[in-house]
């Protein structure tokens, strides 16, 4: 089961401070959905706030990335620039 | 011209890509005839103005514009009630989600003025002089409140509340007050009290940087037309004419569809002009007047109501053992927002330290609203201010340890595989070889003379890539148009331009770039986060992809030979059918010459969401002399070294790391906003408000790193960003070492260094 890890303390505000989090998902967008239903709002949260980054990339559009049962994803707080 | 040092590049023969041509936009840049975004104008056009707050924190009792609306030649006047009330909603327009009432809040305040130069109101007119006695004449009644600008003081329970709406994010329980701490975010790992317990030596520093402006030469300006049937169009200088378009048509509620946005050249971004503060002002003028309205900031609305970033406390405890593991690091970190939240501590707290593999960190970050501009974007935001106190802590530890500083930062070094403080994965990195270059460089062994010292720093920056279009359009004659939606802030064309050039096999002189307004091409995040080069380079690539692969089909059909018989080599189609050897290439220009009888208009159109962006690191020496009388700092020499994938145009590269490493001495030695006891800014000028000057610096030579990252087409990682985040701890490790005295509070001002040297 792919395993998520939320980075910072803003969304471990949603997780009830769970830092790794196994998913049953087979893509982004459903590990997302799937997210929100068990913490509502993380959803949109991790919209709106977050970047991805699986099996160590980081993903700007992920939400049809496939995950495979060993993947581990990272949900850390959105990067800008100057 | 700087050295260049190739790591792992697979090596293609490039024609194009690597080479140094003349930029596009060189003879209207030095003959004067580019048109900044103060140059255009229309027939009719009004003069717009802003009327700004004088307070730093006030109520807004009442707006009288009634002596204003009867000034001859006034035909516009505005104030927050010209604007929708937006509800509070993140909105994603420029690189990241913004606030949508602050962000119409910060163009026009409703209310509260939030800080000295606050927008309250907004006249058009005929001319600038009348424009300036309407807004003279518009009569504001304020309640002067108290007001919070230092980030400590910001944060106390009894400080001012500038939002009575804003309750800490990110703390366990949800807070019952208002404050002004926006968010406290906090990223750990390891055992934090058993890494001190490993560590023979802890060392606690507190540093603070104060508030600095992008020092942008160009002005924000705009010029804006409403037309009366709705459609609208804005002529401006930003980094993004998409995230122009954006933000008009939320702030005004108006549709996209709507607003054409032209972008200007620009002079000067830097992050700043990654938002909008005039033009949905001159959009509402432009509306109200029946005319087009142009705007344009004064250096001294510049500094006091846009941009600057952060002023900011930083606090780090750092363990480590004799033989220089670093074991433990815990680092708080204090970043003043502005007005809104939205300081830039998200990306200090995740870059702070990402140049070191530490199996034991905290650190937290928090977002304090203050009554000053509401900062904004300014190169690797929240990086150098972390940075500044990590390097310096770093380098106290060097001393403690008795350890060249280079040597304990390649101890501690991140690699290909190491996890990143922030979480990903780290592949394909140049790190160790920037500090290699830098450790091999003649300078680092060069002599010092009296009161002279020498500091090493290094940095770090994520690089992005995000949405980009890019369209190549070949012309009748075989030359080519490259068109994107990215305005050229630091020499973007030239990389188009070059890597379109390198796939069609043309030389860079028939390739033209263009920059196209919102209705001439598909969408672009804007040009920021160092993405230009890599995500809209990925999409040009990609579109003359195509471009050969259709010249390819096209010579095929020619020929009456399979597509696959026809290969693309230097700007031809060759032949490959060992049954037609008789047949001579065909060039570009006799295939576009032949496009009409071979399927139409030769062009590609390609729209991406680049991924893949490698992060980028750059190492830094720096010499200094400091004169014991005076306290003048002055840099002897400084070198910089980067890895930037792939140098696409080397001169470009090195601009980045100059132009870089000049506003960090800047930050490290002279700017700061100065605020007087009502919180208004003292220092509003150029003159008063000190950037380095080129007398001011010595040549800074570049090292270009070249670790290519596979997931670009010719290896490109982002270059901008990383430059400005060295140089704060650069300059303050030399002149620790220069007077043998650590500072620890930016900028290091002549006063500041006399104090210091007077009570060794």
């Amino acid at each position: 089961m792919p395993r998520v890890v939320a980075v910072g303390s803003a969304a471990r505000a949603f997780t009830l401070g769970a830092a790794e989090i196994d998913v049953e998902a087979s893509t982004v967008g459903a590990m997302i959905k799937t997210l929100d239903t068990l913490f509502p709002g993380f959803g949109e949260h991790i919209e709106r706030r977050m970047a991805i980054a699986i099996d160590g990339e980081i993903h700007q559009d992920a939400s049809g990335a496939p995950l495979r049962p060993d993947t581990e994803v990272y949900l850390f707080p959105r990067i800008g620039g100057g | 011209m700087s050295e260049v040092l190739d790591r792992g590049v697979t090596e293609v023969e490039l024609k194009v890509v690597g080479t140094r041509p003349i930029r596009p936009d060189g003879t209207e840049k030095v003959t004067g005839a580019a048109m900044f975004g103060a140059d255009f104008s229309m027939p009719g056009m009004l003069v717009g103005k802003i009327k700004r707050s004088p307070h730093a924190h006030a109520r807004i009792v009442s707006i009288d514009t009634r002596r204003a609306r009867a000034v001859p030649g006034v035909k516009a006047v505005v104030t927050a009630a010209d604007f929708p009330d937006l509800a509070s909603e993140e909105y994603e327009g420029g690189e990241s989600a913004s606030n949508l009432r602050d962000l119409s809040l910060n163009c026009m305040a409703r209310a509260k003025a939030l800080y000295d130069g606050h927008a309250v109101a907004a006249v058009a007119a005929v001319s600038a002089a009348a424009a300036a006695e309407a807004i003279d004449l518009i009569e504001i009644e304020y309640e002067v409140l108290p007001h919070v600008i230092d980030v400590e003081e910001a944060m106390a329970h009894d400080a001012p509340v500038l939002h009575a709406h804003l309750f800490t994010e990110g703390l366990e329980t949800r807070p019952l007050s208002p404050s002004n701490i926006a968010q406290k975010n906090e990223l750990a790992r390891g055992d934090l009290p058993a890494g001190f317990a490993a560590a023979d030596v802890v060392m606690e520093h507190r540093y603070t940087t104060a508030a600095v402006h992008q020092g942008y030469i160009e002005p924000h300006a705009c010029v804006a037309s409403f037309a009366p049937d709705g459609q609208c169009q804005v002529w401006s200088s930003s980094q993004g004419q998409f995230m122009v378009r954006t933000y008009c048509a939320k702030v005004l509620d108006l549709e996209a569809s709507n607003i054409r946005v032209t972008p200007a050249e620009i002079g000067g971004g830097f992050g700043g002009k990654t938002t909008v503060y005039l033009e949905p002002v001159a959009l509402a003028l432009s509306r109200q007047a029946g005319a087009p309205v142009k705007m344009v900031m004064s250096r001294e609305d510049v500094f006091r109501a846009t941009g600057p970033t952060s002023g900011a406390v930083i606090e780090i405890k750092l363990g480590a053992t004799r033989e220089g593991e670093i074991t433990a690091a815990d680092v708080v970190l204090k970043y003043q927002a502005g007005a809104f939240p939205g300081s830039p501590v998200g990306a200090g707290s995740m870059t702070a330290l990402a140049c070191y593999d530490i199996a034991n960190f905290r650190i937290t970050g928090y977002d304090v609203v203050t009554n000053s501009p509401k900062v904004a974007a300014y190169r690797a935001p929240g990086a150098p201010i972390a940075a500044f106190a990590v390097e310096s802590a770093v380098d106290e530890m060097a001393l403690e340890l008795g350890m060249d500083p280079i040597v304990l930062r390649e101890r501690n070094a991140v690699k290909d595989g190491v996890k990143a403080a922030y979480g990903p994965t780290y592949r394909n990195i140049g790190y160790l070889e920037t500090l290699e270059a830098i450790r091999d460089h003649p300078h680092y062994a060069a002599p010092l003379g009296p009161n002279q010292g020498r500091g090493v720093a290094v940095g770090f920056w994520f690089n992005v890539g995000g949405e980009s279009t890019a369209a190549v359009h070949i012309n009748e004659d075989g030359t080519a148009v490259v068109v994107t939606g990215n305005p050229d802030i630091g020499g973007s064309r030239a990389s188009m331009a070059m890597m379109a050039a390198e796939v069609l096999g043309l030389p860079i002189e028939k390739v033209r770039p263009i920059v196209a307004d919102t209705a001439s091409i598909g969408f672009s995040m804007l040009t920021g986060g160092s993405r230009t080069t890599f995500a809209t380079g990925m999409a040009v690539t990609q579109a003359a992809q195509k471009i050969v692969a259709e010249l390819r089909r096209r010579a095929a059909q020619i020929w009456n030979v399979d597509p696959e018989k026809a290969e693309w080599r230097n700007g031809a189609a060759v032949c490959l059918d060992p049954a037609k050897p008789e047949i001579e290439p065909l060039s570009l220009a006799a295939l576009a010459g032949r496009s009409a009888r071979t399927g139409g208009p030769i062009t590609a159109e390609v729209s991406l969401t680049a991924q893949g962006a490698g992060p980028g690191f750059g190492a830094h020496i720096c010499d200094v002399e400091v004169d014991p009388e005076t306290g003048h700092v002055t840099i002897l020499r400084y070198t910089a070294a980067q890895d930037v994938g792939r140098a696409i145009h080397p001169a470009y590269v090195e601009g980045q790391i100059q132009g870089g490493v000049a506003q960090g001495i800047g930050w490290a030695l002279n700017e700061e906003y100065v605020f007087d006891r009502l919180g208004r800014m003292e220092n509003a000028g150029f003159l008063d408000y000190r950037v380095p000057v080129a007398s001011d610096l010595p040549m800074i030579e570049p090292i270009i790193v070249e670790v290519a990252n596979p997931r670009h087409p010719f290896g490109a990682k982002g270059v901008g960003e990383v430059p400005i985040v060295p140089p704060l701890a650069a300059v303050a490790n030399a002149v620790r070492r220069a007077i043998g005295v650590r500072m620890t509070d930016l900028p290091l001002s002549p006063p500041k260094i006399r104090a210091v040297i007077d009570a060794r």
